[in-house]
C-alpha cells in the first residue's frame, strides 16, 4: 500500500499532492530549510491553483525565503510563469497582472500573489489593502510562519504573544512578544468586502487544496492565509512540521475557516482539543514560559486566546459568533 | 493639428495617441493634471482598450506598471517629488528588470521644508537608477518627447522617464501641435515584449543574483545605457523627419558657434536664458547655451564636442547635493577636466524661486564670478539666521 493510497483512503478524496502526476510547479532542488512549513504550503497550494485551473495561472511573488530559496539563478524551482518584484508591492504588481490579462482577453489565466507574514501583514499592507479594496482579480496567499525568518527571525505583525524572537528576546520581566499587539489580518481582508477569504494549514492539505481551487477561479480579490511552521524560528525538531501545524489547530490557536462577502460561512470543527501547552511546549521560541516548576501562569494568557477562538468560530461544534 | 492646452493636458493627449494598456494613477502636485487628463480620455472612449487604474500610492502606481508591463502591456504613470521618492525602490526594480515603462515627472522640490513648487531636485534622487531621463524645454517638447520615450524604451528595453518642470510647464498654457493617431502609428509600432510571462513557455522574473553575476548585470546595463546614446539620437532624428520638429536627440545648441561663454542646463528655464542670450548677442557678448535633453544617459561625447572652442562654461542648475554642491556641474566638470575650460556653477530656482532674466543679466555681465553661486540668495535671512556651529571644548579642533 503506498502512502498515496492511504492519504486518498483516509481522506475519502484524492489530493493533488496524493497524484503521481502532481503539477510540482515548485519543483525539489530549492534551497529551503529540511522541514520548511512555507516550502511545503506554497508546492501545495500552486499545485492545487495549476491542476484547478487547468495549469492557466501567473504568480506574483514577494521577497521573503519563499522567494529567495526558490529561485537562484542561473536555478529556479518554478515550473509556472513567476515574477518577483520587492518586498512589499506583491499586491500591487500581481493587479498589473491581472489588468494585463484583461486587457489581452485572457481572464481564463489566474494570478497568485503570494507572500510570507512579513510582506502581508506589514510592509505590503498598504497594497494589499488597494489590491482588495478595488477587488482585483487576484487570489492572495499568505504563508504566515509568524516572524522575519529570512532575516533571522526578527518578530513581524504575526508573531503571536510572548513569542521570543531575536528582536523581541525575553528578559527578566519582559517574556518576548507583548500580548497587546498583532492584527487579525483575514479579518482585516473580510472587511473589504471581498469574495473570499480562508484560512488553511499544512496539517490539513486536502481543505488547503479544496480552499485554493475554488478561491482561484472566484472574479475579485481572494485572501488565503496558510499556516506553515518554520523550524528554525519556531525551535523545534524539523520532522514535526506537520505535528506542530496540527497542534495549532487541535488548541483553537489557528482555526480553520472561510469567509464569503464579510460572512464567516464555515469552519473547521477541532476533533481533538488539546490544551495550547502541548503546542508551545515543542517550541524553543515559548520555552522561557515554561520554568523547572511547570509551565507559567502566562500560558493562561495564550490559553485564554484559544478559548476566545473555539467560542467565536465555533471549532467544538457550536455556533460561529463572529 | 495645432491646440492651446495646459501642459498636462498635452502631455495626456501624448501619452494616449501611444496607445498604452495600463495606466495608473496617483495624485502627487503638479503631476497630477496628466493622469486626470488621461482618465477623462479613457472614460470617454477617446483612449481605447485601456486599463486605468486608480491606486494607493507611487508605490503602487509603479509596481501595477511592472507586473502589467512584464505581462506584455504597454504601461504609464506620471508621478512628482515625494511621490518619486515614495516609489524609489520600484524605480530601481524597473530598471533591473529591464522593463520599458514609460512615466512623467512633474519635477518639484523634494521636502522638508514641503515644498510643491519646481525644481529638479526630485529627478536628480533617480538619477542613478538605470532609467533613460529626458528633460523638456517646452510644451510641445513635453509632447514630443513623451512620444519618442516609449519607441526609445522598447527599443533599448529599459524605462525612460521625461522630465517636465511642475506648473512652468505642467500648467502652461500654450500652443501644442498635436500629430494624428495615423502618424504616431506609424512611428510607433504595437508593443512586442522582448520579455514577458506567458503560460505558453514559463519563466521566472526577477530572480536573485549572487557575487558571482551581479557585477556583470550591472556592468551590462551601463554598456547598454551608454549605446542607447546613439539610439535616442537616432530615435529623435526619425522623430524630426517624419513629424518636422527637432524636439530629442542629446542636446541643443543655441548661438554657441562663436560663444565663449556657454551656459548649459537642462529643462524650461533654457527659454529664458535664450531671450537673453540674444539680447546679450546683440551687445557683442559672446555668449551662448547648451541644453542637455538626455540627462541619463550623459552625453558626455556631444556636450564635450559642441564645447571645444569656448573658454567658460556655467553650468545653471535647479537642484544641487547638499554637503557637496552642484550635480549637474560636477558631471560638467568631470567631462572637461582634460581641457583648459573653467566651469562655474550656478545653483537657482530651488523651490520654485523665480529665475528672472535682470538675476542672470547681472551675473553673466559680473566679470569675476565664484566657482560656486546661489542665485538670487537672501544674503539678509543668511545673516540673520546663520550661527557659526561650536563644538563644545574642542573649538579649533586638536
Amino acid at each position: 500500500m503506498s502512502s498515496a493510497t492511504l492519504g486518498n483512503k483516509s481522506t475519502g478524496k484524492a489530493t493533488v499532492q496524493s497524484d503521481h502526476n502532481r503539477p510540482n510547479t515548485l519543483t525539489s532542488g530549492h534551497r529551503a530549510c529540511q522541514g520548511c512549513g512555507e516550502a511545503l504550503g506554497a508546492r501545495c497550494a500552486v499545485d492545487a491553483a495549476y491542476r484547478a485551473t487547468n495549469g492557466k495561472i501567473m504568480v506574483v511573488n514577494a521577497t521573503g525565503c519563499l522567494e529567495v530559496f526558490s529561485c537562484a539563478f542561473p536555478e529556479n524551482s518554478w515550473g509556472i510563469p513567476w515574477l518577483h518584484s520587492l518586498f512589499g508591492n506583491a499586491p500591487a504588481v500581481a493587479t498589473g497582472v491581472a489588468a494585463a490579462l484583461h486587457r489581452q482577453n485572457r481572464e481564463d489565466i489566474r494570478v497568485i500573489a503570494q507572500g510570507g507574514d512579513g510582506s502581508t501583514f506589514d510592509i505590503g499592507m498598504g497594497c494589499l489593502s488597494g489590491m482588495f479594496e478595488r477587488n482585483d482579480d487576484v487570489l492572495y496567499i499568505c504563508y504566515d510562519n509568524q516572524a522575519y525568518m529570512n532575516t533571522g527571525v526578527q518578530r513581524s505583525g504575526a508573531t503571536p504573544p510572548l513569542a521570543r524572537t531575536a528582536t523581541t528576546l525575553p528578559h527578566r520581566s519582559y517574556l518576548g512578544n507583548d500580548p497587546q499587539t498583532g492584527k487579525d489580518i483575514p479579518k482585516i481582508a473580510m472587511a473589504h468586502g471581498i469574495p473570499y477569504v480562508a484560512t488553511a494549514s499544512i496539517a490539513n492539505i486536502p481543505d488547503l487544496e479544496e480552499k485554493v481551487s475554488k478561491a482561484i477561479n472566484i472574479r475579485g480579490s481572494k485572501y488565503l492565509h496558510v499556516h506553515v511552521p518554520c523550524p528554525l524560528g519556531w525551535g523545534y525538531p524539523t520532522s514535526d512540521t506537520i505535528k506542530v501545524a496540527r497542534l495549532a489547530i487541535q488548541c483553537g490557536l489557528f482555526p480553520l475557516f472561510e469567509a464569503e462577502n464579510a460572512k464567516i460561512v464555515s469552519s473547521t470543527i477541532i476533533d481533538n482539543l488539546v490544551p495550547v501547552q502541548d503546542y508551545l511546549i515543542l517550541q524553543k521560541r515559548f520555552a522561557h514560559l515554561f520554568g523547572k516548576n511547570g509551565p507559567s501562569e502566562t500560558v493562561e494568557v495564550i490559553q485564554s486566546i484559544a478559548n476566545a477562538n473555539i467560542e467565536k468560530y465555533g471549532l467544538n461544534g457550536g455556533i460561529i459568533n463572529e | 493639428m495645432l491646440y492651446q492646452l495646459e501642459g498636462s493636458q498635452s502631455i495626456a493627449k501624448a501619452v494616449a495617441l501611444c496607445r498604452p494598456g495600463v495606466i495608473c494613477a496617483y495624485p502627487i502636485t503638479p503631476q497630477t493634471h496628466i493622469v486626470e487628463g488621461i482618465g477623462e480620455l479613457v472614460r470617454s472612449n477617446e483612449l481605447l482598450n485601456c486599463e486605468f487604474i486608480n491606486v494607493e500610492s507611487e508605490m503602487a502606481a509603479l509596481s501595477v506598471a511592472i507586473g502589467s508591463q512584464a505581462t506584455g502591456v504597454r504601461s504609464y504613470t506620471a508621478t512628482s517629488s515625494q511621490g518619486l521618492l515614495y516609489m524609489l525602490e520600484a524605480v530601481y526594480n524597473v530598471s533591473g528588470l529591464e522593463l520599458p515603462i514609460v512615466m512623467t515627472l512633474g519635477n518639484r522640490a523634494v521636502g522638508a521644508p514641503i515644498n510643491i513648487w519646481n525644481d529638479h531636485s526630485d529627478a536628480m534622487s533617480a538619477r542613478d537608477s538605470g532609467w533613460i531621463m529626458l528633460f523638456a524645454e517646452t510644451n510641445q517638447e513635453a509632447l514630443d518627447l513623451h512620444i519618442q520615450a516609449f519607441k526609445i524604451a522598447e527599443t533599448i528595453k529599459c524605462p525612460v522617464m521625461v522630465c517636465v518642470d511642475g506648473f512652468i510647464l505642467t500648467h502652461a498654457y500654450d500652443q501644442v501641435d498635436i500629430p494624428s493617431q495615423k502618424e504616431v502609428d506609424e512611428f510607433l509600432p504595437p508593443y512586442s515584449p522582448h520579455i514577458s510571462l506567458s503560460i505558453d513557455s514559463p519563466i521566472a522574473i526577477g530572480t536573485m543574483v549572487s557575487p558571482e553575476y551581479f557585477m556583470e548585470v550591472r556592468y551590462l546595463a551601463h554598456k547598454r545605457r551608454i549605446e542607447s546614446l546613439k539610439i535616442i539620437e537616432g530615435i529623435g532624428d526619425a522623430f524630426k523627419q517624419k513629424f518636422k520638429r527637432d524636439s530629442g536627440g542629446l542636446v541643443r545648441e543655441y548661438n554657441i558657434k562663436n560663444a565663449e561663454t556657454v551656459v548649459i542646463t537642462m529643462g524650461s528655464v533654457a527659454g529664458t536664458i535664450k531671450d537673453l542670450i540674444d539680447e546679450l548677442n546683440s551687445i557683442g557678448e559672446k555668449i551662448g547655451l547648451l541644453s542637455i535633453i538626455s540627462y541619463r544617459p550623459f552625453p558626455t561625447d556631444a556636450i564635450v564636442n559642441s564645447l571645444k572652442n569656448t573658454k567658460r562654461i556655467i553650468v545653471l542648475e535647479k537642484a544641487f547635493a547638499v554637503g557637496i554642491g552642484g550635480i549637474l556641474f560636477q558631471e560638467i566638470e568631470l567631462a572637461f577636466k582634460q581641457t583648459d575650460i573653467e566651469v562655474f556653477s550656478v545653483v537657482a530656482g530651488l523651490g520654485g524661486r523665480n529665475i528672472t532674466k535682470p538675476m542672470l543679466k547681472e551675473y553673466f555681465l559680473k566679470k569675476n564670478i565664484e566657482e560656486i553661486t546661489f542665485l538670487g540668495l537672501k544674503e539678509d535671512i543668511i545673516t540673520q539666521e546663520y550661527k557659526p556651529i561650536k563644538l563644545h571644548g574642542h573649538e579649533g579642533g586638536k
